[in-house]
């Protein structure tokens, strides 16, 4: 197992497989969350569903808009399981808070080139301090 | 109020700012006078509008807005919702949504231009301001001091009259991060979009603040609408100056800065080329995001003037600045060469996906950058064009 810990966090632990890519987040601008896939044409995760997924990713991008959408989405259930990010905006925080949402950021490493895509991954948000666990490798 | 002694709105409220702002590492709150809530049915989803209901439902002591509280673009123009193929069920949410928020004591502004409209930010005045156009301008060419606030802060904010003191709050956090020399000042609105366009790219990030220099004259307004948009859109940045030109440029870029880019016309022109390429077919046409300044209405009513649009060509502007637009003659005059001028909405925040689908539109052509950025992953093929090549376009159903 390996451990990349975390300058702040907010939601539960969660488990789950990773999605990851270097490329940022939005609600609004890169997902369809009717079908619960990534669907502007050009990020890397084009047309992969994001539905039950841990997201490793880049930065938060794009507007306002997630600050609601987060709730609506986990209302649906159509929703990743938790969102990892390198840095984030206020709007990603103030979406995850909203939604009792489960999201962590800002790691000594980029964290996108050191989780393995597909891996079990775990996400704890109640340590001290709050990390990403790596469990096993695809 | 966090221990529910103002009502259960404010103690949701003030407990919401509270993990918004551990987690960014304010210290403290600081007093804001004005807040602006983004809140399109789109976004809120049923489970957004019940929850504001639940708010709307509380005695008025405990839902009331302490300060004077604005609204961004609706999700549709109730006037003209059947000829952009709105379904009822869209409406009924937007229906319950503005009552909701008129008994929370929420002026229905339904505007993403406050700033050249409603009442401008003075230097130095704290905010909670949603929509990413009207921070970045605010922030950049104002000097309030705004974050991204999002739907539900805005709300918080309104509820308890402050916001957690991080971020754009911050003199410290205000100073620039990022050097970039222009060396070709654009001329035309789609332009300013671009070179947005280009420094989000560069900058990448929330926390990033660039700094230009080269600028060879005052830009209008409406310019910097256009640019401060695009850069809020692709970057996410919140603030930005211009060196010479931005009230807080001169004290807030360091002289140890070193330009870590130079920004060419050419640079321009491949940005806007990219979106073109391949595209002859135009489905629709659009101006919107921000909505449209009277200038801008002007200026598109001239170049319409005895011309005939032969697909749909949707206008947008604020509800402020519609009857001007009527009084002046200038709707009359883009509805006679077939154009829709909308009011209150914006077009990315109105059902996109849906109107695409519903009225067969895939490709698009406007003079907003944010707006190409934004509908790609609603299914649509942008297409950024100037205003003239958008009226052309608009008359011929082809580009070039």
């Amino acid at each position: 197992m390996i451990e990349f810990r975390a300058v702040a966090a907010m939601g539960g632990r969660v488990r789950g497989h990773a999605l990851v890519a270097k490329d940022g987040f939005s609600a609004r601008y890169d997902l369809n969350r009717v079908n619960g896939v990534f669907s502007r044409p050009e990020h890397k995760l084009a047309g992969q569903s994001y539905v039950g997924r841990i997201l490793v990713l880049d930065a938060a991008k794009g507007g306002v808009a997630t600050a609601w959408m987060l709730k609506e989405m986990t209302a649906r259930g159509v929703m990743p399981a938790a969102l990892a990010l390198n840095r984030v905006n206020p709007i990603m925080v103030q979406g995850a808070a909203l939604a009792e949402f489960t999201m962590i950021s800002g790691f000594d490493v980029d964290i996108t080139t050191v989780v393995p895509n597909g891996a079990l991954v775990e996400v704890d948000a109640e340590a001290t301090p709050p990390c990403l666990r790596v469990l096993a490798e695809v | 109020m966090l221990a529910g002694k103002a009502g259960p709105a404010r103690q949701w409220a003030i407990d919401h700012q509270i993990r918004v702002g551990r987690y960014l590492g304010a210290a403290d709150f600081v007093p804001v006078s004005q807040a602006h809530i983004m809140a399109d049915t789109e976004s809120l989803g049923v489970s957004g509008v019940e929850w504001l209901e639940r708010l709307a439902a509380l005695p008025e002591h405990e839902r009331r807005v302490r300060i004077p509280t604005i609204t961004d673009p609706r999700g549709t123009d109730f006037a003209a919702a059947a000829r952009l193929k709105h379904q009822e069920w869209m409406l009924a949410l937007e229906r319950r949504v503005i009552t909701a928020f008129e008994a929370l004591g929420v002026l229905m502004t339904d505007t993403c231009i406050n700033y050249q409209t409603i009442m401008p930010a003075v230097f130095g005045e704290h905010m909670a301001y949603g929509d990413t156009g009207v921070v970045i301008y605010s922030n950049s060419v104002l000097g309030a001091r705004s974050n991204f606030e999002g739907g539900p802060s805005a709300l918080a904010a309104a509820l308890t009259g402050r916001t957690p003191r991080y971020g754009y709050h911050l003199p410290e956090r205000r100073r620039a991060s990022l050097l970039l020399r222009i060396d070709h000042t654009p001329h035309e609105l789609h332009d300013w979009g671009a070179l947005g366009g280009i420094i989000g790219r560069i900058a990448g990030d929330y926390w990033q603040v660039p700094a230009l220099v080269g600028i060879d004259r005052v830009p209008t307004s409406d310019e910097l609408k256009h640019f401060g948009a695009a850069l809020a859109s692709y970057g996410s940045v919140a603030l930005f100056h211009m060196v010479g030109i931005t009230p807080e440029a001169e004290h807030a870029v360091d002289r140890s800065l070193t330009v870590k880019a130079a920004i060419t016309e050419a640079d321009v022109r491949t940005f806007q080329a990219a979106y073109r390429a391949g595209v002859d077919k135009v489905d629709v046409v659009v101006f919107s995001a921000p909505q449209l300044s009277l200038m801008e209405l002007r200026e598109l009513a001239a170049m319409l003037d005895g011309r005939r649009a032969t697909i749909p060509m949707l206008v947008v502007t604020s509800p402020q600045v519609k009857p001007d637009a009527d009084r002046f003659g200038l709707t009359a005059r883009i509805e006679a060469a077939g154009g829709l001028v909308l009011s209150g909405m914006c077009f990315y925040q109105s059902y996109a996906r849906e109107m695409a689908e519903a009225n067969g539109w895939q490709t698009l052509a406007t003079s907003s950058a944010k707006l190409v950025n934004i509908l790609g992953g609603y299914g649509y093929r942008p297409v950024l064009l100037s205003m003239r090549e958008c009226v052309d376009a608009a008359c011929s159903g082809r580009i070039g």
